[in-house]
């Protein structure tokens, strides 16, 4: 009987410590619902013991069933029968078990069966399903597409696909890449016209679609034929079955379970979301925003399969007499993989709750009848504005650190585990396979550094830095917040530097300023868990003392005025291979 | 067509997490060192109900007979689907063998109006014996069929079933009313919904309900706890969160027939068993041996 929540001590401790009251009231609103619907919470604490409740069962649900499907699912893969998915039997059955368990509408409105829950705990859930199998997360881990449709499509719309989302009856993909439209969504070519009466039709090809077989497609297409870029494009709803095709299936490195189409369009008929034009601007910048969590959520399943196969085999295998944990090199990779597990899990799970926390203001914002207190209203606004900058820095940093500190972790548990982990035999190959993907979709790691660096740029990340170093520290805690301290200036003299250079040099160095102000925020949150158990203070003064050297480093590279790279570029990289 | 079913489940200790207080001094077990559950065949009868009533339409009906804190099984039958819960507690029915319980429930079984199928577990992991279901169904008169692993096809009379014979299966049909025992393999158990868990997790009752006044205003608050439990049951009733309670007066039992008195199995002698286990094992080196080890470890899917 295994569960991936219970046996998981950070994220209970997360459950635990994090202030979960306060989403929910945000979320529940004077708890309203508890009058219609028979499954809703009266008050926080019962939200609370809800939240609980749903993710011990997804745990269960992990451990016991989809962890057991996982490698007969990689092994199988999908195929194509009749422009048809089929999919690995027990990917059937895991989507069987999900809309049974009623988790695929996890944080829709009651009012359409789903549970109204948190995104935080969304988060939590989709990094217990990764752990199990990274490929399921691709499907259960879509749910944002449901949200898309809620939070920007007409009623029309949101009641004809929400409860079946809900229900499990329907899944969905997110229908943006095209083979000249990657990272540059911009460029995309795929058309929406208008007939006579006025019908959408799409056609065009998209390519590299996770789930592009799924019931529901949201397809971002340009409707404005004579207007280039971002402002050309809307997004639109179609149904699969009304016409699309699947040109091929990937053949793919890792996540063998999750179907990657190229869907061909020739006149399928859709309907718009929201208003046009602000397909890309608004609609999909929204929905990737979610889906960077998603990512992050998984890529610290994927690191948390590794690591507890690397820890486990590690107390087990025994060479020169000893297990091999004992051996100064694996203890301190143990240790260290472990750590960064927990600093990329607290800041995951900060970025969610401050999503939370701005997604229910923004509601609020948006009620027809507005408070009467203006003062109090206006002071919502200005909330609202910082918990959306905040999370422009947050969301992409989270996307970068745990997929990139997922393929570290899937690398060292491999290592590890040495010549068995390269064989088929265990799942790390599988892990090591699976988490290469994180770092190129939804916004590979250097657009988000791109994202996050601008944020960094404008003061965000300072300000917050500030906010922590404000706090106050007692006892064991105080000697590490001095220590964390003593590199904020260098960090901010680093910061005015690189402003001043201008973009390409800010670009250029933007991974180090990143990573230094990344380092920063993650080190202020185990500092603050550390305020509830001696083991957190224990992770926190590791961190701290490798935070410290690791952002001097990057300050003084980013301070250096280097430029060889983009300067001395023939003569760095060397001439383009000739046939 | 569509099925009234009845699933009979079971309260069992978790005999799977032996630890070292499992047992006291005096060779009984020690229940407080292990947690209640539901009985895993239970569950099984419970999925093969469900899904046969998801496939044909019907109704689940889930009935067990133990202590008030039955009503956790019960709960969790609930978040898994089932229409109605009943628990059946009595004092009197205490220390029941399989001769006493069968004839309760089957009692308990004939009150309820319409029942086309009854589903067991094959048996508990507390006792072992997997008798209720066959006594269940000789009292009631019903045709049954035990280790059944497969509901292969359903008419408006008659039941296609494949049973595991553990060295072979059969094919048999049967006519309904039928009793049927389920075996672990015959499918994995749905999760619970989260909705209705959520919505069920308040169900409680009647004897939870006097245990939540006893502890709220003190034993002997007589009145008080009156008051409360009525308060209680009737908001738990319009809500249809109160768990149907019945006792040996419901069913009419007769409470010779019941209990220790109503059974006849008696206990011979206990003998206390103190696992010493140890981490490895000698083999010798010989073909015999190695054989043996090889046949092992296929055993317990260590390999092949």
């Amino acid at each position: 009987m295994a569960n991936f929540l219970t046996d998981n001590p950070d994220i209970l401790f997360h459950l635990e410590h994090t202030d979960l009251a306060r989403i929910a009231d945000c979320l529940e609103d004077s708890y309203a619902d508890a009058e219609k619907f028979d499954y809703a919470p009266a008050n926080a604490a019962e939200a609370i013991e809800d939240y609980k409740r749903v993710l011990n069962v997804v745990g269960e649900l992990a451990g016991d069933f989809i962890d057991p499907r996982a490698e007969d699912i990689d092994r199988t893969g999908n195929r194509i029968e009749n422009n048809r998915v089929v999919r690995p039997p027990g990917m059937d059955e895991n989507l069987t078990a999900l809309a049974q368990a009623d988790l695929m509408g996890f944080t829709l409105p009651r009012k359409y069966g789903g549970l109204n829950f948190p995104s935080l705990i969304y988060t939590m859930a989709t990094e217990i399903v990764s752990r199990a199998d990274a490929a399921l997360m691709n499907i259960f881990g879509l749910q944002g597409i449901a949200e898309t449709i809620n939070a920007f499509a007409d009623d029309q719309i949101k009641d004809e696909y929400l409860p079946k989302f809900c229900e499990g009856q329907v899944t969905g993909a997110m229908v943006l890449t095209e083979p000249d439209a990657g990272s540059d969504l911009q460029a995309i070519k795929l058309k929406a016209t208008q007939d006579d009466d006025g019908q959408w039709l799409l056609n065009g090809v998209k390519r590299f679609i996770t789930n592009g077989c799924g019931e529901v497609l949201l397809v971002l297409a340009r409707s404005e034929p004579d207007r280039a870029g971002g402002l050309g494009l809307s997004l639109f709803i179609c149904n699969f079955a009304d016409g699309v095709k699947i040109r091929r299936l990937e053949d793919k490195l890792g996540i063998h379970g999750s179907p990657t189409c190229e869907l061909q369009f020739d006149d399928v008929p859709a309907r718009i979301i929201g208003e046009r034009q602000r397909g890309l601007v608004t609609y999909v910048m929204a929905l990737m925003n979610g889906a960077r969590i998603g990512i992050a959520a998984q890529s610290l399943g994927i690191a948390q399969a590794a690591y507890q196969a690397a820890r486990a085999y590690a107390a087990s295998r025994r060479q020169f007499e000893v297990a091999i944990e004992k051996l100064p090199a694996v203890a301190d990779m143990l240790a260290k993989m472990n750590m960064d597990i927990q600093a990329a899990r607290a800041l995951t799970y900060d970025a969610s709750f401050h999503v939370d926390l701005e997604n229910s203001l923004l509601k609020k914002l948006e009620l027809p009848d507005k408070p009467q207190d203006k003062a109090l209203f206006k002071q919502m606004r200005q909330d609202a504005r910082k918990l959306k900058r905040l999370n422009a820095l947050l969301t992409p940093m989270a996307k970068y650190i745990c997929s990139e500190m997922c393929n570290r972790i899937a690398y060292d548990a491999l290592q590890i585990l040495g010549g068995s982990g390269y064989m088929r035999d265990y799942p790390v190959e599988r892990y090591y396979r699976d988490a290469r993907i994180t770092t190129i979709y939804e916004g590979t790691s250097q657009l988000q550094i791109v994202a996050a660096v601008r944020g960094v740029a404008s003061g965000t990340a300072q300000k917050s830095f500030d906010a922590f170093a404000q706090r106050e520290y007692h006892g064991d805690l105080a000697p590490l917040a001095q220590k964390l301290a003593t590199v904020l200036p260098t960090f901010a003299q680093a910061t005015t530097f690189v402003k001043e250079q201008g973009t390409e040099y800010m670009d250029l160095h933007g991974r180090q300023i990143v990573d230094a102000a990344t380092d920063i925020y993650m080190a202020y949150l185990l500092l603050n868990q550390a305020r509830h158990s001696r083991e957190k203070l224990t992770v926190a003064d590791r961190c701290i003392l490798e935070v410290l050297p690791r952002v001097k480093y990057n300050c003084e590279l980013i301070t250096s005025g280097d430029r060889t790279s983009l300067e001395c570029f023939d003569t760095l990289a060397g001439p383009v291979p000739t046939e | 067509m569509a099925f009234n079913s009845v699933v009979l489940i079971k309260q069992v200790p978790d005999t799977k997490n032996i630890t070292g207080q499992a047992m006291l001094d005096d060779g009984t077990v020690n229940r407080a060192a292990l947690p209640a559950i539901f009985n895993p065949e239970d569950r099984n009868a419970l999925e093969a109900a469900l899904s046969l009533r998801d496939r044909c339409g019907g109704t689940v009906t889930v009935l067990t007979m133990g202590p008030p804190s039955a009503c956790n099984i019960l709960r969790d039958s609930l978040f898994r689907g089932a229409d109605r819960v009943i628990l059946l507690t009595d004092l009197r029915a205490a220390a029941s063998d399989t001769l006493a319980t069968s004839y309760i429930l089957s009692l308990a079984v004939s009150q309820l109006p319409d029942v086309h199928l009854i589903f067991c577990g094959r048996q508990a992991i507390d006792g072992d014996t997997a008798q209720v279901g066959p006594q269940l169904a000789e009292k009631l008169n019903l045709p049954q069929v035990t280790y059944v692993e497969e509901l292969i096809e359903a008419s408006d009379s008659t039941l296609t079933l494949r049973r595991n014979l553990g060295d072979g299966y059969e094919v048999v049909k049967a006519p309904l009313p039928l009793l049927m025992t389920i075996v672990g393999t015959a499918n994995t158990p749905r999760p619970p919904a989260a909705r209705r868990m959520l919505k069920y997790k308040r169900a409680r009752g009647k004897t939870e309900l006097l245990k939540e006044a006893a502890d709220k205003f003190g034993k002997d608050a007589t009145d008080e706890i009156e008051t409360y439990v009525q308060q209680r049951s009737e908001d738990l009733s319009a809500k249809g969160l109160l768990i149907e309670q019945w006792d040996l007066d419901t069913v009419k039992a007769d409470v010779t027939r019941c209990g220790r008195s109503g059974s006849a199995t008696k206990v011979h002698r206990i003998q206390s068993v103190i696992l010493t286990g140890t981490e490895h094992k000698r083999v010798e080196p010989t073909a015999q041996a190695i054989g043996d080890l090889v046949h092992e470890l296929i055993e317990d899917h260590t390999i092949g």
